[in-house]
């Protein structure tokens, strides 16, 4: 079974995230996917990550089908136009790749080329209509297509976003534009979490809790500096300040079993990012009893 | 109104480095309101030409007039002897500067000042950018706040994830547009709303040439 089966048949599924290089040599790319295969049932390749510009992510899908596994091909709004973002999803559909993950994506500014003219002439929400349109056979413009796409669209949201009630609003806006399912933005405050998915249970769309592991104390630190809608408490830093290296790391991938453990039990799944360290999913998938 | 902000000199002065009589013309209207163009603004940035020039040992004349508006030709024919002067610094925003090189098509005609946004005068000193000009206002849909001019992605449906405890992803202390679309919407209760999908933007009318003609 695909993504989309897996997880409308209301199975547990694990996804997890590649980052393309900025670059052409992709061999630690592959070996991290190769890793992969097998644990996961989706792999999300990322979109200019950051706003940080890497390998386009249809010839990284590719590179992870032809490893065999099935992509999530991240869509950001942020670099091309509504010509050159339809055009893509045309492109990805005769690829073979199946889901999509619509994004509006990061402002440049917080990229590494400060300087360049942000697009988004659409972003998440009506990107979700658009593939929902080009599934149906039609464009934006409401042309018909020579053979329409076939694609499983999903979004993202941010449940410890604070003030959280705009963000629910767009939540239930994305669900109404036609997304399936949903992966988050990294959960660490799970009262906060529970709550959420008490109120998103009304909408009966298939959620994958956001698991990013945390490698250090300082790195913990730094996503409540700098990361938005991310806070990670003070009982798990203080749980890996002891910690250095691969202590750190080895401590890191017991809390984000922990984690996943906890959230089994009220999500459709999970999404393990973890950030260069993807080879260590299957120790944190083994830690969560998966 | 039109804000904008000052070059600096050293961009000026290399600007009219080729000439020796150079006429500095202010605007009256709203680069003065923002002290950028009008007749303090063009008294300060001349006479600061001047003694950079003669530092270089390099005297320069700088002719300093100001009118009520360069966006419109009933105002520039209030230009004097123009042609006294090898070149004309404009310290309007971009259409009054364009507006003094079609005035004057045989002279050089050099920027003084950056524009940058139509603003609003929140306090002495302090302007917020409030429109783009995009052609298709929305403001009945989003509580009075403009999330094309006020959100830095333009976002059209709500907040995206980077926004941080009402402040925008982009840095800088910014207020996040969706935020404060939200709160008005909530204030006002139009929430209801604030739920339906908007549509993406015509952006055909956000530029490509645009003229009007109240005449037809």
């Amino acid at each position: 079974m695909g993504f989309k089966e897996e997880i409308q048949s209301g199975n547990f599924v694990v996804t997890a995230e590649v980052g393309p290089p900025k670059g052409t040599d992709i061999s630690e790319m592959k070996h991290h996917i190769k890793g992969l295969k097998g644990k996961v049932t989706a792999l999300n390749v990322t979109d200019n990550q950051s706003a940080v510009m890497r390998i386009c992510t249809l010839a990284v899908a590719k590179e992870i089908m032809d490893i065999g596994i099935e992509p999530i091909y991240q869509m950001t709004c942020r670099d091309r136009n509504r010509l050159g973002l339809q055009s893509d999803l045309l492109g990805a559909a005769i690829m073979g790749i199946k889901n999509v993950l619509a994004l509006t994506g990061d402002h440049p500014v917080l990229g590494d080329h400060k300087d360049a003219k942000p697009v988004f002439d659409i972003e998440s929400v009506q990107l979700l209509e658009v593939i929902n349109g080009l599934n149906e056979g039609r464009d934006m413009a409401g042309l018909e297509l020579q053979g329409a796409t076939d694609l499983f669209a999903g979004a993202i949201v941010t449940p410890e976003s604070n003030p959280l009630e705009p963000q629910f609003a767009k939540f239930e806006k994305k669900v109404s534009a036609g997304a399936k399912f949903f992966q988050t933005q990294a959960i660490y405050d799970m009262p906060k979490f529970m709550k959420f998915m008490e109120r998103a249970k009304a909408h009966d769309v298939p959620i994958l809790a956001g698991i990013l592991l945390l490698k250090s104390a300082g790195m913990a630190k730094y996503l409540n500096k700098f990361v938005a809608g991310v806070s990670v408490p003070q009982e798990l830093i203080d749980e890996l300040t002891p910690f250095k290296g691969e202590d750190a790391l080895k401590k890191g991938i017991e809390i984000a079993g922990r984690q996943i453990a906890e959230l089994k039990e009220v999500c459709a799944g999970v999404h393990v990012m973890a950030i260069g360290a993807e080879d260590r999913v299957p120790d944190i998938l083994a830690a969560a009893g998966l | 109104m039109i804000v904008a902000e000052p070059k600096s000199l050293d961009e000026i002065k290399a600007m009219v480095d080729a000439y020796d009589r150079v006429l500095m013309v202010g605007c009256g209207t709203c680069v003065e309101v923002c002290l950028t163009g009008g007749e303090r603004a063009v008294n300060l940035t001349a006479t600061a030409l001047r003694l950079a020039r003669k530092v270089d040992g390099r005297d320069i004349e700088v002719g300093e007039q100001t009118v009520i508006r360069q966006c419109d030709f009933e105002y520039l024919d209030e230009v004097r002897d123009a042609d006294e002067y090898q070149a004309i610094v404009s310290l309007a925003c971009g259409v009054g500067i364009q507006g003094i090189a079609r005035k004057f098509p045989n002279t050089p005609v050099f920027p003084g000042v950056n524009t940058t946004f139509m603003g609003f005068n929140e306090e002495y000193g302090y302007y917020t950018e409030m429109c783009k000009g995009c052609g298709e206002c929305i403001l009945h849909l989003t509580g009075g706040v403009c999330p094309v001019a006020r959100c830095a992605k333009s976002l059209l449906n709500g907040p995206c994830g980077g926004t941080n405890n009402g402040k925008c992803e982009i840095g800088g202390d910014k207020d996040c547009g969706w935020v404060l679309i939200y709160n008005k919407m909530e204030q006002l209760g139009t929430l209801d709303k604030f739920k339906e999908i908007n549509q993406p933007k015509n952006y055909g009318k956000a530029g490509n040439i645009r003229s009007m003609d109240i005449r037809k």
